[in-house]
């Protein structure tokens, strides 16, 4: 059998950091152009969870160990939120863009990797809401906050990775969308929202923060409301599922590229 | 098959160099599109297998259903040549135009192609109707691979060619497909590719921008690029292309100069057509 495939192609990206910036401003402007209230959802949703879950955790199961349940409940639903909000653009983000796609041959990981940028916009105001509340309630910066960058970053890395793998299958298997929208409502449990990590069985603990947006959660708390420092385990451990997740991630979309504008 | 116009346009080496865009050089009489036994299949089932049929074909150990949208094609194109695609629908026009493109890939043979390629398949490809003219434009323009101070730097004269004017600014779902073609085609042309790709779409335009076009088109052959088309408007393609593939059913029935495939192709066309029935 003769090797197929293409010889001394010239792949046009001359300023990929432009067309990325480009698809990440049409991802925004098309989800708020027809809203009158555009970026303030970004910051109702949370608030309309927190004050729920204040409210049920408060007065219906209180829950005398965790002091400040609203801030305890809005450091985890940031990450948890951001997953929800990233992770079903990235998974249709291929369809979303099929026009562009059909185009021009272009490297298409650019795509999920837009969706899943712009929906960190959203993520950046919730975590502006969070600060100011956290200020608001009297929490002030300590030198532990230096750690809050590199772990957000981890959760934008990890939503990378696990899109490129959903957006490539998405194309082939279109049920994946549901898939990943389940997954959201999974991950509402699995993520300590309104409980904390202690009240695990021990046995289950380093299993449970494998999962990176808990691990997120975990940390935000301890640095943020506890003021001590991360514990190291588990930023190792969210650094390294992050990264093989992203690195997974090429992987399989590369695998997945080659036939992907037939399907679309 | 060899191509038979050899062109030796040695003034096509004096093409202005162009920034931001990485291109091979094509000296004259170099290769720019060639196809080595290219062959292309698509699954049955509207193109799209779900997870069940893979299922049940594993399970039964037959192979899904494939057609060959393309069987076996050779041809090249070289510098300064343009090429003409004809033939009845569904005879794989199309399909050549993605693998040419790049945008597919071939399970059989490969696919040469240099230089930058730009793209006008169907209208409205790649445009968002939420997005204003002046967006949609600055977002293809990066696609097409222009960088942002090209971009900037070309936009106005986009937008003057494409004749838009003030509605630049109007969200695209306000446009007619004659304006959306404009705007299209304007960007195509204004990025400069060294293959332009037009897919039967030039005829949605009016008579003057059609005629702006050709100019257009026209202007960038002489700068040494390559046109590919495909097209049922004859005096068009006899007008812009030196050569021109025959395809049918998949295969490339001729391929040669212009004059001969059209006269052939013309002259066939009818009774192929009853053959089909």
């Amino acid at each position: 059998m003769v090797r197929a495939g293409f010889k001394g192609v010239t792949m046009q990206h001359g300023d990929i950091i432009f067309l990325l910036q480009n698809l990440v401003l049409k991802d925004f402007r098309i989800r708020y152009r027809n809203m009158s209230l555009g970026v303030t959802w970004s910051v109702a949703n949370p608030l309309l969870m927190m004050g729920i879950l204040t409210f049920v955790f408060t007065r219906i199961y209180p829950n005398p160990t965790i002091h400040h349940f609203a801030l305890f409940a809005l450091c985890a639903l940031v990450p948890f939120n951001f997953y929800s909000l990233a992770a079903i653009p990235g998974t249709t983000s291929l369809l979303e863009n099929q026009t562009l796609i059909k185009r021009v041959r272009c490297p298409r990981a650019i795509f999920p990797i837009a969706a899943v940028l712009s929906s960190s916009l959203h993520f950046l105001i919730q975590i502006a809401l969070l600060i100011s509340l956290l200020f608001i309630f009297g929490h002030s910066f300590n030198r532990h906050w230096i750690w809050l960058l590199p772990i957000w970053t981890m959760e934008v890395v990890f939503l990378c990775g696990l899109c490129l793998i959903t957006s490539g299958l998405n194309v082939y298997y279109r049920d994946i969308r549901y898939l990943v929208e389940c997954s959201g409502l999974v991950m509402f449990w699995l993520v300590p929202v309104f409980y904390n990590l202690e009240m695990i069985p021990q046995r289950y603990r380093a299993l449970y923060t494998m999962n990176p947006i808990a691990a997120v959660a975990v940390v935000d708390r301890q640095i943020m409301l506890a003021a001590t420092a991360p514990s190291m385990s588990i930023l190792l451990q969210l650094c390294a599922v992050s990264l093989t997740v992203l690195g997974i991630g090429f992987a399989v979309f590369g695998h997945l590229e080659r036939d992907l504008a037939d399907y679309l | 098959m060899k191509s038979a116009v050899q062109s030796d346009s040695s003034e096509a080496l004096l093409q202005p160099e162009r920034d931001g865009v990485r291109s091979l050089s094509t000296r004259p009489s170099h290769v720019v599109l060639k196809f080595e036994d290219v062959s292309k299949s698509y699954l049955r089932n509207a193109g799209r297998a779900l997870l069940r049929h893979r299922l049940v074909s594993w399970a039964k150990r037959t192979p899904l259903e494939t057609f060959c949208a393309l069987d076996n094609a050779s041809f090249e194109v070289r510098y300064g040549e343009s090429l003409a695609v004809v033939g009845s629908n569904g005879a794989g026009k199309s399909t050549l135009l993605r693998l040419a493109t790049g945008i597919s890939v071939p399970d059989l043979g490969h696919v040469t192609i240099r230089g930058t390629v730009a793209a006008l398949m169907e209208l409205g490809a790649g445009f968002h109707p939420d997005l204003t003219g002046a967006e949609n434009l600055v977002l293809n323009a990066s696609l097409l691979g222009l960088t942002r101070k090209k971009t900037y730097e070309q936009f106005d004269s986009i937008v003057d060619f494409s004749g838009i004017g003030e509605f630049i600014e109007e969200p695209l779902r306000t446009y007619s497909s004659g304006m959306i073609l404009r705007l299209a085609f304007a960007v195509a042309v204004r990025v400069n590719p060294d293959i332009l790709f037009i897919d039967e779409m030039l005829s949605v335009g009016d008579q003057t921008f059609q005629a702006k076009c050709v100019e257009e088109i026209k202007r960038l052959k002489h700068a040494g690029k390559t046109l590919i088309c495909v097209s049922h408007d004859m005096q068009v393609i006899r007008d812009l292309c030196e050569l021109a593939i025959w395809l049918e059913h998949g295969k490339i029935k001729m391929f040669g100069p212009i004059e001969t495939i059209l006269e052939a192709y013309t002259g066939g066309a009818p009774a192929k057509k009853q053959a089909q029935n």
